[in-house]
């Protein structure tokens, strides 16, 4: 049992961490709380579909599983991006001067737009989602399938990969720069509207593919899950400290693990309270998260 | 090399620069003087582009710069070093200083660049790996005017780099300026104490509630009536 819901928090934990790490870079870096990007990994799962369908009448899927699987992922992934970067274009570069409320309403509004573009689109059913990943094998009382560590790996993945990306390379640097002091980027060359597009970027691509992800994992998809996912990563981003990117990922483990501990021990039908009952705590009685320092005041 | 001709600028409602005029000639040290609040960091971020004027014009050599985004400024090579340091404090010392130099592409360049501003300021080498948050405020200063450098400007702006230290600190930071100027970098520079600043400065300007209201070579206005009153605290 505790072997069992300690892989099933780690699964569900890290499809959170990759959604939270939108969030907070985002926030990190222009104080906005994009409420639209719960969206955006819902577009992923879709995507996903569409991909696939296109794998299969391509012939692809039935050459290679693994290649489908990463043609799938990557026209996810891809297509989030460029919703990522297209939807800081329209609804929030046009009130980056605003008061701060005008992008949050607008936020809002991306969202409520996506959800309804997509249920016209796509219908308002639940689609299902083929199973590509089956199998999986015993550890002592509890089974892990095989679906459940390809999500672990392909996010430590992700995450190592973004890492390494923000510390290491010039434009990662640059990220850090800008999130800290963003004139003070511009004095020293940095073009603060690409890097802004580069976060939205990267925040998108992890969406996307947590996004197929989850899809995978349940095999069901439909327009409404970025409402409820987008909160809980929110939960998870605040949890760690929004801004803050290792924090992201803490918050998104913990809040896995805590709704999949909460759901086995206490109660299956209080699952999302639990992340909301921690959303709310924390804000009240630490609202900089684990991770994250006392918020500076920008002059 | 720069030229400011009947610059306004706005914060909203608020009529901060009223028509400045001023130049900076290649080489040179200048300075601009002015109480609080007369408009010298305005008119530094005007520009460095920040800060959009309204009106008038910014030349630099003999391009106008006024539209021109702050990063494609720096790009031309002007640098500033603004109020207040603002060092990235998250960031180390060395990755501070490689943020300076953004727009270099050459690998060599900037590690050449890195030996020169070590060369200039010996703490920052026993700092690198250290978070510029964690400096003293004379290391922050040291660091935010290397950081400057590693871009290799033609014009460097410097606001206030005496403000906050110590005065043993400021002799140290005005020698270091003097010795940019030395070589080849030419440097504007604001400064509320206008002692120190008249000293290493040819020409200076005196600003008042945004306009510049006396101009000359800077040994005559240390001589001057009204400045030795009002801004060197003589009586
Ligand atoms: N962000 C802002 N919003 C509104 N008004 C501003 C802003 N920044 C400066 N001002 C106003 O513009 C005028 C010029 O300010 P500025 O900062 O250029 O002065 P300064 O000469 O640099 O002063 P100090 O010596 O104190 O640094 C002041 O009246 C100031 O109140
Ligand atoms: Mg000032």
């Amino acid at each position: 049992m505790l072997l069992q819901q300690l892989i099933n928090g780690l699964t569900l934990g890290s499809v959170y961490a990759l959604i939270a790490l939108g969030y907070t870079m985002v926030y990190g870096i222009i104080e906005l709380i994009n409420f639209a990007h719960g969206e955006i990994y819902m577009i992923g799962a879709y995507m996903g579909i569409v991909a696939l369908a296109a794998a299969a009448a391509l012939g692809l899927s039935e050459v290679s599983a693994a290649l489908t699987l990463l043609g799938v992922f990557g026209a996810a992934m891809l297509y989030c991006g460029a919703y990522g970067v297209t939807m800081e274009r329209v609804a929030y570069r046009p009130l980056r001067q605003a008061p701060r409320l005008s992008p949050l309403i607008s936020a809002l509004g991306m969202s409520i737009f996506l959800q309804n573009y997509v249920m016209l689109a796509q219908g308002a059913r639940d689609k299902a989602f083929p199973a590509l990943i089956g199998g999986g094998f015993e550890v002592g009382p509890a089974r892990v399938t095989a679906i459940q560590l390809f999500i672990m790996a392909t996010s430590l993945l992700l995450m190592f990969l973004l890492h390494t990306f923000v510390r290491r390379t010039r434009l990662g640097k640059a990220m850090r720069a800008t999130a800290q002091d963003r004139r003070m980027a511009a004095l020293v060359g940095i073009n603060v509207d690409q890097i802004i597009s580069v976060t939205f970027l990267i925040g998108s691509l992890l969406a996307g593919a947590a996004g197929v992800m989850v899809a995978l994992y349940y095999g069901l998809v439909n327009f409404f899950i970025g409402y409820v996912a987008g909160i809980k990563a929110f939960t998870a981003a605040v949890l760690g400290g929004i801004g803050n990117i290792p924090g992201a990922m803490l918050g998104g483990l913990l809040l896995g693990l805590i709704e999949s501990f909460g759901a086995g021990y206490i109660s299956a039908e209080y699952k999302d309270v639990f992340a909301f009952a921690i959303l709310v705590l924390v804000l009240i009685f630490r609202p900089a998260g684990l991770l994250g320092e006392q918020v500076p005041q920008r002059a | 090399m720069l030229r400011l001709e009947d610059v306004h600028t706005y914060y909203g409602n608020i009529h901060a620069l009223r028509g400045v005029s001023l130049e900076v000639e290649e080489g040179e040290i200048v300075c601009l003087i002015g109480a609080n609040g007369a408009g010298k960091s305005t008119t530094l971020m005007t520009i460095s582009g920040v800060l959009r004027p309204a009106r008038g014009r910014v030349l630099f050599g003999d391009e106008e710069i006024q539209e021109v985004r702050p990063d494609a400024i720096v790009a031309r090579g002007i640098c500033q070093v603004p109020e207040g340091r603002r060092i990235f404090p998250r960031l180390t010392v060395r990755e501070n200083l490689e943020m300076g130099a953004f727009l270099r592409h050459d690998h060599r360049a900037v590690e050449a660049g890195l030996e020169r501003v070590f060369t200039l300021f010996p703490v920052l080498r026993e700092r690198v790996s250290q978070l510029g948050g964690t400096l003293s405020g004379g290391e922050q200063q040291m660091l935010a005017i290397a950081r400057a450098l590693m871009a290799s400007p033609r014009l460097l702006l410097l606001d206030e780099p005496s403000l906050g230290l110590a005065p043993l600190m400021v002799q140290q930071i005005y020698a270091i300026i003097r010795e940019i100027n030395a070589a080849g970098t030419t440097i504007f520079l604001v400064e509320q104490n206008a002692h120190m600043a008249l000293r290493v400065a040819r020409r200076g300007y005196v600003m008042e509630t945004g306009q510049v209201v006396l101009a000359d070579r800077a040994p005559a206005l240390l001589e001057n009536e009204m400045v030795r009153k009002v801004y060197l605290g003589e009586v």
